[in-house]
């Protein structure tokens, strides 16, 4: 009798973890979660923002020398 | 640099696009994962150039009815900013639709081949990259400068049905097609969740700003150089 309440009581944890476990795949999309848990998400931003802001600072930089270069022409 | 309250506000906007659009939290869809982000750079391409398309084609029309010289050198800076900036929405584009049309879909590539946004993204590119083999082709200024300020509002009507209407009216992989809710799907309430509006509109406007800081640089620079012929 024990033996089959154990049997049956195991049966049911398999099949609850079988239907969260399809219920998981069917409402939760699969998402960079581990990268944002460990933190590498903050590499990639770390990057993108170093890449924007040298071409920004590039674009600067031309924008300084038109303005100097009008100067110029003025007189 | 002058007048530069609207560079500082593209440059605090693009900075917020990158730290909130890879940080904030985003809904969680299918196939797309996510790469939804990519919504914060691919898209915004897309609308940056329309808009620069419009300012070009405004000057144009500017040019046909003052003659000035000056508007056709704003049209055509702004239309090649505009098409560079489309180049780069393709290019992303490309990238963007071989993870989720084909390797998560499974679509074939004839089915991709015959998709009708990129034909008509395609198509659209083309046509304005006729505009400058056109503008390339007179050594008269001001006869190159009429044909092709005629030839920038022909090629801004084409957009509308190569982009916007016909993967619309034909069915498309690309969201917004029928089937998918309709309408454009980066404007509509229902599809647009209001977690990605909130970095998706400043987005919209720091790369606009961006197209438009350099597109002024360009018209300085020919402003210096064509100075003899302005006066």
């Amino acid at each position: 009798m024990r033996n089959s309440l154990k049997k049956i009581a195991l049966l049911f944890t398999v099949i609850v973890a079988i239907a969260q476990l399809a219920l998981a795949q069917t409402n939760n999309p699969e998402m960079a979660d581990v990268m944002r848990s460990n933190g590498k998400i903050y590499v990639v931003v770390a990057v993108c923002l170093v890449i924007l802001l040298g071409l920004i600072a590039y674009v600067i930089r031309i924008d300084r020398r038109l303005s100097k270069m009008e100067q110029q022409n003025k007189d | 640099m002058h007048k530069s309250w609207w560079k500082i506000t593209a440059v605090i906007l693009l900075i917020y696009t990158i730290v909130g659009g890879f940080l904030m939290d985003v809904p969680r869809l299918f196939i797309l994962n996510e790469s939804i982000r990519n919504l914060y750079f691919h898209v915004c391409m897309w609308f940056a150039m329309m808009i620069l398309f419009g300012v070009s084609v405004v000057y144009s029309i500017k040019y046909l009815s003052t003659q000035k010289y000056r508007n056709d050198i704003f049209a055509s800076s702004f239309a090649g900013t505009a098409t560079f900036l489309g180049l780069l929405g393709y290019a992303t584009g490309v990238i963007w639709a071989s993870y989720t049309w084909v390797t998560d879909q499974g679509q074939s590539i004839s089915n991709i081949l015959k998709e009708p946004k990129l034909l008509g993204a395609g198509i659209a590119i083309l046509i304005y990259c006729a505009y400058f083999v056109l503008r390339g082709s007179f050594t008269d200024i001001d006869k190159r400068a009429r044909v092709s300020a005629v030839y920038n509002i022909f090629a801004f009507v084409m957009l509308f049905p190569t982009i916007w209407i016909i993967p619309r009216l034909v069915g498309s992989l690309h969201p917004g097609a029928p089937g998918s809710d309709s309408g454009n799907p980066a404007l509509n309430f229902k599809d647009i969740d209001s977690r990605l509006r909130m970095v998706f509109y400043p987005a919209v406007i720091g790369w606009t700003l961006l197209g438009v800081w350099i597109t002024t640089l360009k018209i300085r620079a020919q402003l210096l150089k064509d100075k003899p012929l302005l006066q």
